[in-house]
């Protein structure tokens, strides 16, 4: 249990880097952190103690194994995350090449 | 008929294929083949609606069947619900697209343009008939994804800025939907709705139930951009181009948001009355503030993408109204009444909102300018987009014989029903009050004295004329929708689709 709840904790320190931070970068980042306490939530959920890689042999006789499914989702979900995060550097050098800053309350064209 | 459906997803995802390689060659081929394919597409949805959609058409992909009664493939589901919003979806997207046509000459990057629009439509039908949690993250990002970059389109100060506050709190939300999602594994052990929907009906309380769907909430209310969850919307929604605008605030937010807390609040989960009331609140407060906010906009675009949040909310709160009912063991028509009434209202926010933003994209393809203070006198010039903005405007406010009058007077007679007084007259409260915003948006623009500035600017061309006409066309024709023959045959399936919760395990 004491692993699932650090994991949460790894979740609220990105939460905090996105809410509190002003570095467009350092949000991106939090982002991240979040993203990756949950694929280590993923991961947790499909372990089984003493569980072996789900891959049938001949005459294995009697063992347990790991559930397959969240390290598949996990994988897919890495490939998104990939996907989310380069676009979210994309806009932020284009961001940088407009306003000359990262810093989030410089940038503010848009208001109301 | 069922070996169509993955044709929903194949289609658009083919066109954004193709169109970075093709268009290079052949001129034009990126505008035939998205308006082909989405105009095949909603010829399907209206032949799968007129054949009436009674129970759910699973499709597997790679044909897997379930063994022991534990599904393995991932579905596809068709449903009253789902055809009914691939009608919708795939109808704006037509129209967008070729009104597009002449309205993408003022950037580069016409390929780019209509493959990331497909991209987005792809994802859109792919939530809408998924019939698996994972899946439906996956093309919940692709649709979210695609919209990111194409809110940046215009890659000016403004439209960075609004698509980089769009991307956290859009990644954020997503976050929260991978977690709930996680917490709904970890109890169920599997992702299919329908099989979730009978563990969750068997197996005793959890907090952790309530706990995810808490969580779901919170995720799909940041998508939908419901009230304490809406900061990125009028940025995104009103620096995005025209058509990608009225595709945001006319579809995206619904098909991600508020179809996604539908399928699983009705369908899947076995909701307490205490989550019935939260939804009906958020919906409530969304269309008080929403429209309050409203107010005080001088840019045309804001003010629609504020006057989207106060919809979203009228549509909240007809389904929630339903949903407390349902939960509270009441009456069932009057339930199925008031979820008609938000679904209708559903279908109409999309015709006269993507209408609304296709008009004042065109005011501003003319005159460049979107400040109400400097518009004015533009009726004489040009008739077309005045004509069908007034249409959309006098629909939204819900003046009859228009469509947003009938949905409204659903909801409110639904709510009166229900004994829910107050929220009935908080409901004709706020539609007066955006007949008022309406009204200054119609005057500043259209009426008045023109500057001379704009004095000498002509009608929009055909393509974007022929959009606007259709849309305002069906603002009348789907007021038809109330009428007694026409209602059994197109909202009933969709209405049963959502009540009957045991009709979706059908497809297990």
């Amino acid at each position: 249990m004491i692993t699932y709840l650090l994991c949460f904790v790894l979740f609220l320190v990105g939460l905090f880097g996105v809410l509190t931070k002003r570095n467009i970068i350092k949000i991106v980042i939090g982002l991240m952190i979040m993203e990756l306490s949950l694929f280590l939530f993923f991961a947790l959920i499909g372990y089984v103690d003493s569980g072996v890689a789900p891959i049938i042999v001949k005459n294995m006789g009697k063992v347990k194994f790991v559930d397959p499914l969240p390290q598949a989702i996990v994988l897919t979900a890495i490939v998104i995350g990939l996907a989310t995060n380069a676009m979210l550097m994309a806009i932020a050098i284009r961001l940088y090449k407009k306003y000359n800053t990262f810093d989030i309350r410089k940038i503010n064209s848009l208001k109301g | 008929m069922d070996k169509l459906i993955p044709l929903y997803i194949i289609l658009p995802l083919g066109a954004a294929f193709l169109i970075p390689i093709i268009g290079r060659i052949v001129k034009g081929f990126q505008k035939a083949v998205t308006s082909l394919v989405f105009l095949f597409l909603v010829g399907m949805s209206i032949k799968f609606i007129i054949s009436g959609v009674n129970e759910p058409i699973p499709y597997k992909i790679g044909g897997w069947e379930p063994v022991n009664g534990i599904p393995i493939a991932i579905y596809l589901v068709l449903d009253g619900l789902s055809v009914f919003m691939l009608c919708i979806i795939n109808l704006l997207a037509f129209l967008s697209g070729f009104y597009a046509i002449s309205y993408i000459k003022k950037y580069t990057a016409e390929n780019n343009f209509y493959a990331l629009f497909s991209l987005m439509v792809a994802g859109m039908n792919g939530v809408v008939l998924t019939g698996d949690l994972f899946n439906l993250f996956v093309f919940l990002e692709i649709a979210v994804i695609a919209s990111y970059a194409l809110v940046a389109f215009g890659i000016e100060k403004e439209e960075l800025e609004a698509s980089f506050k769009y991307q956290v709190l859009g990644g954020l939300a997503s976050l929260l939907i991978l977690f709930g999602i996680g917490l709904l594994y970890w109890n169920t052990k599997t992702l299919n709705i329908a099989d979730i929907s009978v563990i969750i009906k068997t197996s005793a309380y959890n907090k952790f139930l309530i706990f995810s769907e808490l969580v779901l909430i919170a995720g799909f209310g940041l998508k939908a951009a419901i009230i304490p969850f809406h900061a990125w919307l009028p940025d995104a929604h009103s620096s995005a181009p025209s058509p990608i605008s009225s595709m945001l605030s006319g579809v995206l937010i619904k098909a991600i948001g508020i179809y996604a807390i539908i399928r699983l609040f009705f369908n899947m989960f076995a909701v307490s009355h205490e989550i019935a009331i939260t939804i009906t609140t958020l919906g409530i407060l969304s269309m008080i503030i929403g429209s309050l906010l409203a107010i005080g906009q001088w840019d045309i675009k804001r003010m629609l993408a504020y006057s989207s949040i106060s919809q979203i909310g009228y549509i909240l709160m007809g389904v929630g109204i339903g949903l407390m009912i349902l939960t509270s063991g009441g009456n069932k028509t009057i339930a199925a009444l008031s979820i008609f009434g938000g679904l209708y209202h559903l279908v109409n926010h999309a015709v006269f909102k993507g209408l609304l933003f296709l008009s004042a994209g065109a005011v501003e393809y003319r005159t460049g300018i979107r400040d109400l203070n400097k518009l004015g006198g533009l009726a004489g010039k040009m008739p077309v987009t005045s004509s069908s903005s007034l249409i959309a405007s006098l629909s939204i406010s819900g003046m009859p014989p228009f469509n947003g009058f009938f949905s409204k007077l659903v909801i409110i007679i639904a709510a009166i029903q229900g004994h829910y007084y107050w929220l009935a007259a908080i409901a004709i409260i706020i539609s007066i009050i955006t007949l008022a915003y309406f009204l200054k948006l119609q005057k500043n623009t259209f009426y008045g004295k023109a500057s001379d500035k704009i004095n000498n600017i002509k009608e929009v061309p055909f393509t974007m004329c022929f959009s606007m006409i259709v849309l305002a066309v069906l603002c009348i024709a789907l007021s038809l929708l109330i009428l007694p023959g026409i209602r059994e045959v197109v909202m009933e399936p969709v209405v049963n689709a959502i009540i009957n919760k045991a009709d979706y395990l059908l497809i297990l």
